[in-house]
């Protein structure tokens, strides 16, 4: 079963990348550009037939290792 | 009896940590991080590097290696567990330290002297400095920029567990000496106990002359002591 995690930086962490990005977007004239946010995808295959308890997996290896609830939130899609 | 600096794959400055311990007297001996017995050693140093190629966040794989489960009991028997610079990262990731730490504010990697100042010294980094006691030590990062919750950080504050910040060379913790944006100019920090404490400049590559500075010392004799303690 395919499984898409994503990671993002929680919006009350600074994410000096995003600011980056967006600084450099300005500079190349979008300067309609706002909140620019660097997050990430982490893609996984996992043997299973019951998408909640996929879920309910995945969930749990985001709180134990693919996130840091200090800094990240994160979303787990099957499919 | 020995200290164990704890050697993860992609770890750099174990010899470094192993050479400036000697010089404080404590005898050290590298450990794989695979071991998964440190009953023969009185205390920890989590030394800096990439642990891991530093992949996913710095220190989130490193904190499942095997060692750690020993790291984490000797830390909660009130062991002497310090961690430079990546250490720190893996402390903070292990849930040992509070917080975590970020890119640097201006995404640079950051190496040179730093100046912090000596804000507590009840913890094994600093009971052998006084406060405000300023030290230049190297810094040697890209993600050194420390946060944590606000309520979290308010708490650490009013128990003195802020114990290294970065201050210019007169001492003064101004902000425009932070190098990295951390949160409250932040160097040092250490948990509620003192045991456990973590900063990102490296003191032991300040332990002679030589070497620019030798102000690291004090803050490996802190450790030295601790381990008597811990001996004792």
């Amino acid at each position: 079963m395919k499984v898409t995690v994503h990671v993002r930086r929680r919006a009350d962490i600074a994410d000096p990348q995003g600011t980056t990005v967006e600084r450099a977007l300005r500079d190349l004239g979008y300067e309609h550009v706002d909140k620019v946010r660097i997050n990430r995808t982490i893609e996984l295959e996992v043997r299973g037939t019951d998408p909640s308890a996929v879920a309910t997996e995945v969930h749990a290896m985001c709180e134990r290792l693919l996130a840091n609830p200090v800094m990240e939130d994160f979303e787990v899609v099957i499919g | 009896m020995k200290a164990a600096v704890v050697v993860f794959p992609g770890t750099n400055c174990e010899h470094d940590a192993v050479y400036a311990l000697a010089s404080v007297g404590v005898e050290a001996e590298l450990v794989w991080h695979r071991q998964t017995d440190l009953s023969a050693f009185a205390g920890v140093v989590l030394p800096g590097g990439f642990a891991h190629g530093d992949y996913l966040r710095t220190g989130a794989i490193a904190r499942f290696s095997p060692v750690m489960t020993e790291v984490e009991r000797m830390a909660a028997a009130g062991a002497p567990v310090l961690g430079i610079c990546n250490g720190f990262q893996i402390l903070c990731e292990a849930g040992l330290l509070p917080g975590v730490l970020l890119q640097n504010a201006g995404l640079r990697f950051i190496c040179r002297p730093v100046h912090v100042r000596v804000t507590s010294t009840d913890s094994i980094l600093t009971r052998a400095a006084r406060i405000g006691q300023v030290l230049q030590i190297p810094l040697n990062s890209y993600e050194g920029n420390y946060t944590a919750a606000p309520g979290t950080f308010a708490e650490m504050q009013s128990s003195d567990r802020i114990v290294l910040r970065y201050c210019d060379a007169t001492g003064a913790v101004t902000g425009e000496a932070n190098p990295n944006g951390s949160l409250g100019d932040t160097a040092g920090i250490s948990n509620q106990s003192g045991n456990v404490a973590g900063l990102m400049p490296h003191p032991e590559r300040a332990v002679e002359s030589v070497l620019g500075s030798s102000d690291g010392r004090v803050l490996l004799e802190s450790f030295a002591m601790s381990m008597s303690a811990a001996d004792a």
